[in-house]
């Protein structure tokens, strides 16, 4: 009986809902008062069932809750034989409900599709080699699994035969598909877009990457903020002294009407729910987008972040070096080139990779009697040639002259962070380049939106020596940068920034920085990184997608806004109520739970937006 | 000890957590500080004694309370 009811509740809504529309047309039409009573009565009763017998099981738990005041309030409407207050506030009372659940479903939408994107079953290759569809679950670690077009990648795996691309949307946030063969791995819940694939299952269930962002996405819409905690206590001991106020009232002035009136205005609502609608809203964005929030607490700190520390310059540059520049003295230039290709294509240097990569298409010649030079560089024969590839210093020992130009060309590359490819054929330089880690495309875009965004310091952190730091500093426009730092020496400098007061976010793949991580108040991993980084940071930026921060320092600066307008909106609701209560009188208990019904509403519509949240170019 | 995590209908008013929480930690049997109501995931998690107690009962005691259980998956 008790399980019916609750399940009836949007009926009882929709029931109470049209004896009310009857009671009012019969008022105003045929005018029976009989008529009209008896609509509201049953009214008021079908609707006071389900929400006094859910505060009789809250009463036997000892627990005073929101809807113990109602009851009252509508036994107290009977009592003076308000029949019309006692059935519209049942009726908002619940309609009221049905609308939360509805739009607070929607605004948790985004999460939930996260969810019902992992992959239900899988083909396992049985041990008569078929392959059956089994469920999820059943698959372990090392069994061969066949994935066909248009199919869910089941599990973390390797791809043992076959191609096909696949979009990792669910994981990485880019729609773009990519393209995996045989060795190529593939991630739980990612799509494969076309062909077939036979993979090896290496992680399964929560252990695969989706499995383990679904959890930490779960686990951060309903992690608690200070603020939160405070008002989860608070409300606990509120609606118990609400309910002593309204006695209170009734004993002073004996004004029935009026007590139970303070009793339905002092139910808490929007002030409760205002800012976890706003958090799963903020969060289910970011998981949309690729950018992971560890909680509420995360987003507030994060939004008012003043300083930005990078852990290298490898996140920076492309981390592969190229060549720059380049610079040509005399004839026969073409010539050199290819004596160049031909002794770099022999050698594993890294620069040499870079020197031909500039080079390309060459006409190539044998190379005899090579010489390296260590730390110099290469001598070699090629074409009866003598040819001499190397740095300055090589340069001098083989007794090639550098020209006034060449010597200022030198010093200026150097200058600029270059490491220099010097060629000299017979003796006579003919070829000098200057080979550099590159910016990253679009790095220097996503620093400049930041600082947009209120990021006042721009540090960078790093291993490398001094010099290519700073090369990379000037270029980017940060304003702190700092080399040869190892990582206890970066947690040190991260420990003082914090010191001078600064809210420090720290970005990095978390190869030995996750103490950095820790130390920061907040940890940014690029989701490439290790699990440790993943566990340690407070935001993860999947695919380590670094143009991903800009949306997530904007939305995380949204989503603090939107949890501030709620707590506004609660608040600001509840007093206006006891104000109009005390000095105005059209207050009373209808319009008193209409308002609070829709102070709820507003909150939850407006941590909806944050569904729709992109960050203005 | 074993952990069970119990799926809701989804949770809408803010009052119900206290009632759900309430209402598990009242059966006998489960560790009354594991107890962990999930609002927005609408979701339950606790450790429970299993020979004291089956996943039946205290499914029931929420449902006393007036909220559907789901599913629950017991570890």
């Amino acid at each position: 009986m008790q399980r019916f009811i609750f399940k009836s509740k949007n009926k009882i809504a929709l029931a109470s809902g049209i004896l009310i529309a009857i009671a009012f047309i019969n008022h105003w039409t045929a005018g029976s008062v009989f008529v009209s009573d008896l609509a509201l009565i049953i009214a008021s009763i079908i609707g006071a069932l389900p929400i006094a017998l859910q505060a009789y099981q809250a009463l036997r738990l000892k627990l005073v809750t929101i809807d113990a005041l109602v009851t009252i309030a509508v036994l107290g409407a009977f009592a003076i034989r308000n029949f019309e207050e006692s059935a519209i506030v049942t009726f908002l009372f619940l309609f009221g409900a049905y609308l939360e659940q509805r739009t607070l479903n929607k605004t948790r939408s985004a999460i939930k599709e996260l969810v019902e994107m992992a992959p239900e079953t899988a083909w396992k290759q049985m041990e008569d080699g078929e392959f059956l569809e089994v469920d999820v679950e059943d698959v372990d670690v090392g069994d061969v699994l066949l994935v066909k077009t248009g199919a869910k990648v089941p599990v973390d795996g390797t791809v043992l035969s076959g191609e096909g691309s696949i979009n990792e949307a669910s994981i990485t946030g880019e729609s773009l598909p990519v393209a995996k063969g045989k060795g190529s791995e593939v991630y739980a819940g990612t799509i494969l877009d076309n062909g077939t694939l036979q993979i090896m299952a290496d992680r399964v269930g929560e252990d695969t990457t989706f499995g383990r962002i679904i959890e930490l996405v779960e686990e951060a819409q309903d992690s608690k903020s200070e603020a939160e905690r405070f008002i989860d206590r608070f409300s606990k001991y509120y609606t118990p002294a609400v309910l002593v106020m309204g006695l209170l009232i009734w004993l002073i002035s004996r004004d029935i009407e009026l007590a139970i009136t303070i009793l339905v205005l002092g139910c808490p609502g929007a002030l409760v729910i205002g800012v976890p609608v706003s958090n799963v809203a903020g969060i289910g964005n970011g998981a949309r987008h690729g950018v992971l929030f560890k909680g509420s607490e995360v987003i507030g700190d994060f939004s008012r972040l003043d300083t930005m520390v990078f852990d290298k310059t490898g996140t920076l540059t492309a981390g592969t070096p190229s060549v720059a520049a380049e610079e040509y003295y005399g004839e026969g230039i073409k010539e050199a080139l290819g004596y160049l290709a031909s002794i770099e294509r022999e050698s594993d240097h890294p620069l040499a990779k870079a020197v031909l990569e500039a080079i390309g298409d060459v006409p190539l010649s044998p190379v005899e009697n090579t010489e390296v030079v260590k730390g110099g560089g290469v001598v070699a024969v090629v074409d009866g040639r003598r040819v001499a590839v190397g740095s300055v210093s090589l340069m001098e020992r083989e007794n090639v002259k550098l020209s006034a130009q060449a010597r200022a060309d030198a010093s200026r590359l150097e200058e600029e962070g270059h490491s220099l490819v010097l060629t000299a054929v017979d003796g006579e330089l003919k070829i000098m380049m200057g080979v550099r880690d590159q910016i990253r495309p679009g790095v220097k875009e996503v620093l400049q939106r930041l600082k947009r965004l209120g990021v006042k310091n721009l540090v960078v952190l790093s291993g490398d020596n001094q010099g290519t730091v700073d090369v990379v500093s000037r270029e980017l426009g940060l304003t702190e940068a700092h080399g040869n730092m190892l990582p206890e020496d970066k947690a040190e400098h991260i420990k003082s920034l914090i010191d001078q007061g600064r809210i420090v976010a720290f970005v990095g793949d978390g190869v030995n920085d996750s103490p950095s991580l820790a130390l920061a108040q907040i940890g940014i991993a690029m989701g490439g990184g290790t699990d440790v980084a993943i566990e340690t940071s407070d935001v993860v930026l999947m695919n380590s997608d670094f143009s991903r921060l800009p949306h997530a320092l904007g939305l995380a600066k949204a989503t603090a806004r939107n949890m501030k307008q709620n707590i506004v909106i609660a608040v600001g609701v509840v007093m206006v109520l006891l104000a109009s209560v005390l000095f105005s009188d059209w207050m009373n208990m209808s319009i008193g739970m209409l308002v609070h019904e829709g102070s709820i509403l507003a909150v939850i519509l407006n941590g909806m937006r944050l569904l729709g949240y992109r960050l203005r170019r | 000890m074993k952990t069970a995590t119990i799926q809701l209908e989804s949770l809408a008013c803010p009052s119900c957590m206290q009632k759900i929480e309430a209402a598990v930690k009242s059966v006998d049997g489960v560790a009354a500080d594991t107890v962990e109501v999930l609002f927005n995931s609408s979701k339950v998690k606790l450790g429970f004694n299993a020979e004291q107690v089956s996943i039946e009962e205290i499914e029931n005691a929420i449902q006393k309370v007036g909220y559907e259980v789901k599913k629950s998956r017991v570890k």
